[in-house]
Parts: C-alpha cells; structure tokens; sequence
C-alpha cells in the first residue's frame, strides 16, 4: 500500500470540503430594526475579524435598503401598495417588540445615542469600509415591486438568486439566518 | 515599566460594541508589521473581544492595563 498516496488523496478530500473558509454568509430575512441591528453587528463584527462577509438581504429585511431619497416610477398597482405599506428604508424600522406606536422605537433610539451604540447608519458605513457585501433577493425585489433604483448608495451590492446565497453559504465556516 | 515603543494611540472610548474592534481592525493596517498600538476603550466587552479578535486576525495583545473606568490594550500587528 502506497501511505504518501493516500495521504495526498486525503489532503485532496479535506481541502475540497465544505466550510473551509473563513467566511461568514448570513440569510438577513427580518425588517425589524432589533433584528438589522443584531445582524449588521455581527458582520461588522467578523469583517473587523478579518473574515470575508457576505448578507443576503431577503423577504421583510429588502425594505432597509431602500432609499428614502430616491423615486421611482412605473411600479404596478400592488407594487405601489407595498411600496408604501413597507418602511422605506433603514431608518423607518420599528422594534419587533416594544414598538408601542413609536414610543418604544424612539426611546430605544435614544438610549442607543446615549450609550453610544452605533445606529444602523454607523453600521452600514463601517460595513461598507469594511467590504462586506450585501446581496439582494432578486424575486423578493420582484414579489413585492422594488426597483434596484429606488435602493441605497453602497460600494459591494448586487441582487442576486438564491443559488448565490447558496454558493456562499456552503463555503462559509459560519452561516446565519437572522 | 513596558520595553516597546507605542507607534500610534487609537482612542475608542465611549464607543460601544462592535465598534472598538472595528476601529482597531482599520487602524491596525495603518502601522507596520512589529509595530504597536495603544488601545483606549471604556467597553468592558472589549476584555474579551480584543483578546478573541486578536487570535482571529493573529495579531497579538502584549497587555492590558485597566484603570478605573478605562482600559488600556497594547496590541502589536503581527502580520
């Protein structure tokens, strides 16, 4: 039996296994802002780490990215609809508890800005210098009548399908849905 | 008495998580292999995060002192 063989085809099979890289793919499905908040957390988090990052921004989560400042036409009438029942961008988010018509959101808000936490603007910028990468849901997009147009500014964003959120799950060492 | 020279202070206090580590994370690739940072931060988190992120990023923590209220981290880039 040859041993250096079976070793190089061992070396062969470890190196060809999933997870191997250092890489975190996280599924970001909820538009809550407690929940956008824990997420762009973590990815700032694991790209300080030296970890390669990449959100896929899905279903009610789309909505963050939305620009407020942007207008776009041409949408069908239930595209229209969505448009203003979804909050329109990061900012309009509310707490998925303790919402308390506002009231709870805005004190939340503000005990963040006394405690010094970074607010989902700060996040978002270190997340860009950082080169996580933001993935969209492309039938989101399309379900609910969002246009690439109407999204933020950001350096690393596409809109993508979910065999891509797939693909970079498979090789990422952590994998998130939040 | 430290034996190293601080090339850079990077001053983080106030800042809550994940910002100390961001911050580091961007300052670190500012100073040369070898070289030393000084770390301020008033996050007690940071006594677990900076020493978690320096062994991810394999950067190494020289030592920490910590005052009242404040935490001193010397962090050396190590590659």
């Amino acid at each position: 039996m040859d041993i250096e063989k079976e070793i190089a085809e061992l070396k062969a099979k470890v190196d060809a296994m999933p997870g191997a890289e250092n890489k975190l793919s996280m599924v970001v499905f909820s538009g809550d802002l407690d929940k956008q908040l824990a997420s762009m957390i973590i990815a700032t988090g694991a790209a300080a780490m030296g970890m390669k990052v990449v959100l896929f921004f899905t279903f009610w989560g789309t909505a963050a990215l939305r620009d407020p400042a942007k207008k776009v036409g041409g949408k069908s009438f239930m595209g229209k609809m969505f448009g203003i029942m979804l909050p329109k961008g990061r900012n309009k988010l509310k707490l998925s508890q303790m919402h308390m018509a506002g009231a709870g959101t805005a004190m939340l808000k503000g005990l963040m800005k006394k405690k010094n936490v970074a607010s989902l603007d700060q996040l978002f910028e270190a997340a860009a210098m950082l080169g996580v990468e933001i993935n969209i849901c492309e039938m989101s997009m399309d379900l609910m009548g969002m246009k690439r147009e109407e999204m933020i500014d950001y350096p690393n964003m596409k809109v993508v399908g979910v065999a891509s959120f797939l693909g970079d799950a498979k090789e990422s060492a952590v994998q998130l849905f939040i | 008495m430290s034996d190293y020279a601080i090339s850079k202070t990077l001053d983080c206090k106030g800042l809550a998580c994940p910002m100390p580590i961001v911050r580091l994370s961007m300052e670190i690739s500012k100073v040369k292999v070898g070289e030393v940072i000084e770390m301020l931060s008033t996050d007690p988190g940071s006594l677990a995060d900076v020493p978690s992120w320096a062994k991810s990023t394999g950067n190494v923590v020289l030592e920490n002192k910590q005052e009242p209220g404040l935490i001193r981290f010397y962090v050396k880039r190590q590659k």
